[in-house]
């Protein structure tokens, strides 16, 4: 790049705001985490590709990814995949809305967000409950 | 597109116009009766034996959904994380390596569930 004359005018002047001054709201916070979620569902992809494969690999194969996927942290990843994924789906369901239009107001936005939020925790805890309370497994 | 025949065809500094931008909308609205139905699926074989599971996925119904499931939302991870490379890494190098490493792992999750989908169809 050319020179710029005025290159010494420039440190002085005010940077521009960063995260750390914003006071946090839901729209933001349902942001960062729509892309926080997408990055870890495409982890969970590679779970999936997993389970697949190991179905395929016959019945050790299988055994040692439920033993994995039944422990204590296999668990946890379990229910942090199927919370992302009702979070990415439903906040993706908003942002369609957004795409055609719809709920730009701002308090509109604020209230989709919580929801948002709200919905895929009882989603993800109703999912869990069904399975505890022995109510999956009916295509066995 | 890195010839100036994009500009001819107005379609901007992305090159591909709103392809991209479209491609993502497209596929996540696949996705969404494609999730539930994967839901569905997957709650249905928690704890199942590995014959059950072997003959939910040999129905040829499940097995193309579940592919379709795959493709699609392989396809959505390659367009989404693209969005986030290019939002946070400038390095031109670093860039393209991770663009290629994206688009290489997308297609190798791919080949291999759809081999082990077909495998698991003739078991």
């Amino acid at each position: 790049m050319a020179d710029n004359p005025q290159a010494q005018a420039r440190p002085a002047r005010p940077l521009s705001p960063h995260l750390t001054i914003y006071h946090w709201a839901p729209t933001m916070l349902v942001s960062i985490t729509h892309r926080v979620t997408g990055v870890g569902l495409s982890v969970g992809m590679l779970v999936l590709a997993w389970w697949l494969v190991a179905i395929s690999n016959g019945p050790d194969g299988y055994q040692g990814f439920y033993n994995l996927v039944g422990s204590p942290i296999g668990l946890l990843a379990m229910f942090g995949f199927t919370w992302a994924l009702a979070f990415h789906t439903l906040n993706g369901i908003r942002h369609l809305a957004f795409d055609l239009g719809y709920g730009f107001k701002k308090e509109t936005a604020r209230l989709s967000a919580l929801l948002v939020i709200g919905l895929s925790l009882l989603v993800a805890a109703a999912i869990f409950a069904l399975v505890w309370t022995g109510h999956a497994g009916y295509l066995g | 597109m890195q010839t100036p025949l994009h500009k001819v065809k107005g379609m901007g500094s992305s090159h591909s116009g709103t392809g991209h931008f479209w491609h993502e909308r497209v596929s996540s609205v696949a996705l969404i009766p494609l999730t539930l139905w994967f839901g569905y699926a997957v709650l249905g074989l928690v704890n199942a034996s590995e014959v059950t599971a072997i003959s939910f996925l040999a129905h040829p119904v499940n097995a193309i959904l579940m592919a379709a499931f795959v493709i699609i939302t392989l396809y959505h991870i390659k367009l989404g994380m693209q969005v986030i490379i290019d939002d946070y890494v400038h390095a031109a190098g670093a860039k393209i390596a991770l663009l290629l490493l994206v688009r290489f792992a997308v297609i190798a999750t791919g080949a291999a569930c759809l081999f082990a989908l077909l495998r698991i169809a003739s078991l």
